[in-house]
C-alpha cells in the first residue's frame, strides 16, 4: 500500500512539472497558433540564472529568475513572433525552432556544453515520514508549487481583466480584436504568463537534477508538446490533464517495464502517444467536446 | 489548343520540352559546375566542403519531396538519415569488426560485407520501409500534430539506437566506414535526387499532393486520397534522406546517434526554409547558400589571417549565425529566397515570357 502511495506521489510530482510546461505552451498556442519550441530554452535559461545566482538568498534568486525569464519571453515575442503575426502555423513553428537553436547556442557559447552542478534545493533532500510513507521534501515542494500555480492561473484567467481578454482571444482572436481587445497586449500577456510558468519549471528541474546543461529543456518540453497536443491544442484543462497523464504513464512504465527495457521508457511513452494522436486526432478532450459537432 | 500547336510547330515543341525539363537540368548544371571547379582547382578543404554540400543536397531534396509538396513541416526526417547511416554501417563494415563489436547483428549482416553502392540503395530502402510502417499512423495526422508526431518518432528512434548497444554501440561512435564518397559519387546522387524530385512534383501524384497542400477539403472533394498521396511522398522522400544519411556516414567515416539529432534537424530545415520550401530550386539553392555561409563562419571560428591581424570569432558563432539568418529570412522573406518559383533555362526567361512566345506562334 505504502509503495503504491509513494509511486502515486512520484507520478503527481512528475506530472505537475509536465502540466506546468504544457500550460506554458498551451496558453500561447490557444491565442496565436504557435507551438513554441523555445519554451524549453526558457526553462533552460532560467536554470542557468539559478546557477549564476546560487548562494544568494532564495527570494532574490527566485525574483531574478522570474524577471529574466519573463523578459526573455516578452522579447522573443517582440523581436521574433510579432513580426510574424499573421504567418501560418508552420512558419511560426519553424521560427520558434530557430529561436530555440539560437538561445541554446548562446548558452553554449557562454557556458560551454558540460553540465554544471548547482547548489540549490539541497535542503529538500530530506524526507518526511507520514505513517509508513516517506515523502521527500522535494516532492512536496514540487506538488505545492504546481498546486499554487495551477490555482493562480485559473484565478488569473477567470477573475482578472487580462485573463478574460486572454480567454476571449483564445476562443476567437478576430472577434476579440473587433471588440476592442488589443492583440499585441494580449499576446504579450500570454508570453509573460508562460514566462512565469517556465521560471517555475526551471526551479523544479534544477531542484530535481541538481545540475544545468544546455540541452536540459528538450525532453521536458517534448513531454509538454505531447501533453498540449494530447489535450487538444488550445484546451488548457486538457493540457494540464494530459501532463498529469504523462507523469502517471512515465512512473507506471518505470514500474511495469522489465529492468532491461527501462532505458527505453520514454521511447515507449512517445510511441504510445503517437498512436493516441492517430486514434484521437483532435486531442483527448476534443472527443468529449465536439461530439456531434460540425466538421467540414 | 496549345498542345496541338506545339505538335504542328516543332520549334515550339522543343521549346516547350526545354521549358519543362529546364528547372531540373539547370540545377544539375549548377551543381556540375561547382563539382568540376572544385575538383579541378579546389584545395582538399574546399573539396570536402563541396562533398558535404552535395550530400546535403541529397538530404534536403529528399526532405523537400515531402515538405514542399505536402506542406507538412517534418521535424522527424533526420530519423531516416540515422536509419540509413547505421544500415550502411551494418552492411559495409569489415566482418571481423562486426563480429567483435556488434554481437547483436543477424548472420546475414555480421557474416558478409556488401558493396557500398548496393548498401546505399538498401539503406534508402530500409528508411522507406520504416517510413511506410510509421506512415500508417503519421499520415493520418495533419498540420502541427503531424510535425510534432514526426519529431516524437525521431526522439524514439534516437533513444532506441542510443541504448541498443549490441547493434549500434550505443552512444559511442562506429568508426571505420569506407570513405568512398568523393565529389562525383555525391554529385551523382544529388543529380538523381533532383531528377526524381522534379519528375515526382510534375507527375499526377505530385500535383495531387500539391492540391492537398493548398486546400485539403477541395482536394478531397476532387477525389484525391490525401493519406495515400502523403504516403507516396513520405516513402519516396525517406528513400533519398536515407541514402543521404548513408552517404553522410561514408563521408564522415564515423557515425554516432548524436550526429543525426537536433543539430542536423535544424540545419537541414534551415537550408530548406532559407531557400524556399515550396520550390525544388529553393531546396538546392538553400543548401548551397547555407553550406557556403556555414563554411565561412567555420573558417572564421578557426581563425583567419587578415594582413597580419589574426581574426577569430568565438565557437558556436556558426550555429548562432545560421539561426539568426533563418529567423531574419522568416521575418523578411517568409517564402524563402525562391518563393514558389523554379529556375527556367535560359535564365531569365520565366513562365510568362514563354507563354507569350507560344501565344505569338499560335497567332
Amino acid at each position: 500500500m505504502s509503495a503504491i502511495i509513494q509511486h502515486l506521489i512520484d507520478a503527481v510530482s512528475l506530472g505537475g512539472i509536465y502540466a506546468l510546461a504544457a500550460l506554458g505552451i498551451g496558453l500561447i498556442f490557444g491565442i496565436m497558433g504557435l507551438i513554441n519550441f523555445a519554451h524549453g530554452n526558457f526553462f533552460m535559461i532560467g536554470a542557468y540564472v539559478i546557477f549564476l545566482m546560487s548562494g544568494r538568498p532564495v527570494l532574490i534568486v527566485a525574483a531574478t529568475t522570474l524577471v529574466v525569464v519573463i523578459l526573455l519571453a516578452l522579447s522573443s515575442d517582440r523581436f521574433v513572433f510579432r513580426p510574424l503575426r499573421g504567418a501560418g502555423g508552420p512558419t511560426l513553428l519553424i521560427a520558434s525552432f530557430g529561436l530555440a537553436y539560437l538561445l541554446e547556442n548562446i548558452i553554449l557559447m557562454i557556458f560551454g556544453g558540460r553540465p554544471k552542478a548547482v547548489d540549490f534545493g539541497h535542503g529538500l533532500v530530506e524526507s518526511v515520514t507520514i505513517g509508513s510513507v516517506r515523502i521527500s521534501q522535494l516532492d512536496i515542494f514540487t506538488i505545492a508549487t504546481t498546486a499554487v500555480l495551477l490555482t493562480g492561473l485559473t484565478l488569473f484567467l477567470r477573475k482578472t481583466r487580462y485573463g478574460t481578454e486572454m480567454r476571449a482571444a483564445a476562443s476567437d482572436f478576430r472577434m476579440a480584436r473587433l471588440l476592442g481587445i488589443r492583440a499585441n497586449r494580449v499576446v504579450a500577456t500570454a508570453f509573460a504568463v508562460s514566462g512565469v510558468l517556465a521560471a517555475a519549471v526551471s526551479f523544479l528541474l534544477v531542484a530535481q537534477t541538481g545540475a544545468v546543461i544546455p540541452g536540459m529543456g528538450l525532453i521536458p518540453v517534448l513531454f509538454a508538446f505531447v501533453a498540449t497536443i494530447m489535450g487538444g491544442l488550445g484546451s488548457l484543462p486538457g493540457a494540464a490533464l494530459a501532463g498529469f497523464i504523462l507523469g502517471f504513464g512515465s512512473v507506471g512504465l518505470q514500474i511495469v517495464l522489465p529492468h532491461d527495457l527501462v532505458p527505453y521508457r520514454d521511447a515507449f511513452l512517445f510511441t504510445l502517444v503517437v498512436i493516441i494522436y492517430a486514434l484521437f486526432p483532435g486531442g483527448l478532450m476534443s472527443g468529449l467536446r465536439r461530439q456531434g459537432g460540425e466538421r467540414v | 489548343m496549345t498542345y496541338a500547336s506545339n505538335i504542328e510547330n516543332p520549334r515550339t515543341s522543343i521549346q516547350y520540352l526545354a521549358g519543362q525539363v529546364s528547372p531540373a537540368v539547370s540545377l544539375i548544371l549548377i551543381l556540375l559546375i561547382i563539382s568540376l571547379v572544385s575538383s579541378l582547382f579546389g584545395t582538399d578543404l574546399i573539396q570536402l566542403a563541396v562533398i558535404e554540400m552535395l550530400v546535403m543536397v541529397v538530404v534536403v531534396v529528399g526532405l523537400y519531396m515531402f515538405i514542399g509538396n505536402s506542406g507538412i513541416v517534418s521535424f522527424g526526417h533526420p530519423v531516416f538519415m540515422l536509419l540509413g547511416a547505421y544500415c550502411t554501417a551494418w552492411l559495409t563494415l569489415p566482418v571481423p569488426f562486426k563480429q567483435m563489436n556488434l554481437p547483436g547483428l543477424p548472420l546475414f549482416l555480421a557474416g558478409h560485407q556488401y558493396n557500398v553502392f548496393l548498401a546505399a540503395i538498401i539503406s534508402g530502402g530500409f528508411a522507406s520501409v520504416f517510413a511506410g510502417v510509421t506512415g500508417i499512423v503519421l499520415m493520418r495526422l495533419s498540420g502541427l500534430a503531424a510535425s510534432m508526431a514526426m519529431f516524437c518518432v525521431l526522439v524514439v528512434v534516437h533513444m532506441v539506437y542510443a541504448n541498443w548497444d549490441a547493434v549500434t554501440l550505443g552512444l559511442s561512435s562506429i568508426v571505420g566506414l569506407t570513405t568512398y564518397v568523393n565529389v562525383w559519387v555525391a554529385f551523382g546522387w544529388a543529380a538523381v535526387a533532383i531528377t526524381v524530385a522534379y519528375i515526382y512534383q510534375s507527375s499526377r501524384l505530385g500535383l495531387a499532393l500539391r492540391a492537398t497542400r493548398e486546400d485539403e477539403v477541395a482536394a478531397e472533394a476532387s477525389g484525391i486520397h490525401i493519406m495515400r498521396q502523403r504516403m507516396v511522398a513520405f516513402v519516396l522522400s525517406a528513400f533519398f534522406v536515407g541514402v543521404g544519411g548513408a552517404l553522410y556516414g561514408h563521408y564522415l567515416g564515423a557515425i554516432s546517434v548524436s550526429t543525426f539529432y537536433i543539430t542536423i534537424t535544424f540545419i537541414t530545415l534551415a537550408m530548406l526554409v532559407i531557400g524556399g520550401m515550396r520550390s525544388l530550386c529553393g531546396a538546392v539553392m538553400g543548401t548551397i547558400v547555407v553550406s557556403v555561409f556555414v563554411e565561412l563562419l567555420r573558417e572564421l571560428e578557426n581563425g583567419i589571417n587578415l594582413g597580419g591581424i589574426a581574426l577569430t570569432i568565438p565557437t558556436y558563432s556558426q550555429e548562432l549565425g545560421l539561426a539568426l539568418l533563418m529567423i531574419l529570412i522568416l521575418v523578411f522573406r517568409p517564402k524563402g529566397m525562391m518563393g514558389d518559383k523554379e529556375l527556367q533555362w535560359p535564365l531569365g526567361i520565366g513562365m510568362k515570357r514563354r507563354l507569350r512566345i507560344r501565344e505569338r506562334v499560335e497567332e
